[in-house]
């Protein structure tokens, strides 16, 4: 799944550098991530993973990061799974 | 009644009593001149109210918000330039109390803003960004001597000039991206103002807000360390729609208590008759009413959230939406509520030096959609609205 979210932020979220440099946990907004582009990371999320992110996950610092991102897809999954 | 009940009281009577005495003599001279209200904020100052939200073991009176609130709505009925001041300087002190997080540095520093009643300006905006506050390029940048410096030019900085500290957005280091910010506060010991334009607006004349290149050296310290998207997305950017709004809301109340007014010296002229301004009356109270309600449910909303564990819901995209959605309806609304009374109050209203003036009062509240440009925020809605839900 790491590849896929990495593939997603690297076209859509539009750093100034290359997505594959960055550890799961480095700070997508220091890396220059706007909150514009954050936007569109979340739509690509959303029709790549076939999710919605209920309202209470749009915050800021639940895009924060590649491990963080992987957490709410994954928990959204499981969700979606278990129902 | 308690303590903390009871200082929250005196803090509004004191407020309230310099908006009668102070800010309303002076309003048109300084509307006139476009002249810094230095005597109403003297007159906050010499009361220790420039300190009130400052928690009372920093010295401070630990006035809440709403209190905060009311206070910027009574100097908005008598002097707008005065209560945008007051706000402005609020919103930075609440802004830092919400986020102190133990930092030493800042402890120190609100216990100084108690004692020396210092009066914070901020330098938020800056050539280039277009009006987005969540980009920077100036950057906190190593000095020479080992300490840091920048230099960030800033296309407006309200009573910058006036003002004892400047609290100033910037990117967190030369080599970092645009939005990869902090916020830092240096006093103007150490800050060397540049002005770069004049100032002599339509409106809200008494703010005194030319442009500035602002240069400043600092130490790490004096960056705040909570996390700059928590502190814009929990409390800058609400706090500052939150006491704007208060402040038009007073501004538009005046505006429609002068033309009640003026109804009224109609109606006593000619009794038994209901003068024929008095339906156009009633129709500028409906468009005060919705504002009223918009400014004061967004507060309560405000007050709510923030009293949950970690205010997660503050952060949300639900939450941006709605506290932009309070700056946009308030800053279209509150001019829209002094025209009604201009058409009102008719030639008398029109003319700057009758008891019903209510000129100063549009051109006031026309500045509303130009701080933080509407357009911009409707910007930033139209891209959370693609992905937000529950709006």
């Amino acid at each position: 799944m790491t590849d896929e979210i990495r593939e997603i932020i690297s076209s859509h979220g539009r750093l100034p550098i290359d997505v594959d440099t960055l550890t799961p946990d480095a700070d997508l907004y220091q890396a220059g991530l706007s909150s514009h582009a954050s936007v569109n990371v979340m739509l690509a999320l959303e029709d790549h993973f076939d999710i919605e992110f209920p309202d209470h996950m749009l915050t800021s610092s639940a895009f924060e990061s590649i491990a963080a991102i992987e957490a709410a897809v994954s928990t959204l999954r499981a969700g979606a799974t278990s129902s | 009644m308690s303590v903390s009940v009871e200082r929250t009281q005196d803090f509004l009577d004191t407020v309230c009593r310099i908006a009668d005495e102070v800010a309303a003599p002076s309003a048109e001279e300084v509307d006139r001149e476009a002249r810094f209200p230095a005597e109403t904020i003297d007159a906050l100052r010499s009361a220790g109210a420039l300190s009130a939200p400052v928690p009372t073991e920093l010295g401070g009176a630990g006035v809440p918000l709403p209190a905060l609130a009311a206070a910027c709505f009574q100097l908005g009925r008598r002097c707008g330039s005065s209560a945008m001041v007051f706000a402005m300087h609020q919103i930075q002190l609440v802004t830092i109390v919400r986020h102190l997080d133990g930092a030493p540095w800042y402890e120190e520093y609100l216990r100084r803003v108690a004692e020396q009643q210092r009066l914070i300006a901020s330098a938020t905006s800056e050539v280039g960004t277009g009006g987005d506050m969540s980009r920077s390029i100036a950057a906190v940048t190593p000095a020479a001597d080992g300490g840091l410096s920048f230099e960030k030019q800033a296309p407006t900085v309200s009573y910058g000039a006036h003002a004892d500290d400047l609290f100033v957005t910037l990117r967190r280091a030369p080599e970092a991206e645009e939005s990869d910010q902090v916020v830092a506060m240096v006093d103007q010991a150490h800050t060397q103002l540049e002005q770069t334009s004049t100032w002599d607006p339509l409106g809200m004349r008494g703010t005194c807000s030319p442009g500035f290149i602002v240069r400043a050296t600092l130490t790490g310290e004096q960056i705040l360390p909570a996390p700059f998207p928590k502190v814009m997305a929990e409390s800058m950017v609400p706090l500052s729609h939150i006491l704007w709004s208060q402040l038009w809301l007073g501004i538009a109340t005046d505006a429609f208590d002068r033309a009640r007014a003026f109804v009224r010296a109609q109606a006593k002229q000619r009794p038994g008759q209901t003068p024929p301004a008095a339906a156009r009356l009633s129709q500028v109270m409906s468009e005060l009413s919705l504002l009223r309600a918009e400014v004061s449910s967004a507060l309560s909303e405000f007050e709510e959230l923030s009293e949950e564990p970690g205010r997660e819901r503050l952060g949300t995209m639900a939450a941006a939406l709605r506290f932009n959605n309070l700056k946009i309806a308030a800053s279209e609304q509150a001019p829209r509520v002094c025209q009604g009374a201009l058409g009102v109050c008719g030639i008398v209203g029109f003319k700057n030096d009758t008891p019903y003036s209510v000129g100063r009062h549009l051109r006031d509240t026309m500045s509303a959609c130009l701080m933080i440009a509407n357009e911009r925020i409707h910007q930033t809605n139209a891209s959370l609205l693609l992905i937000a839900k529950d709006v």
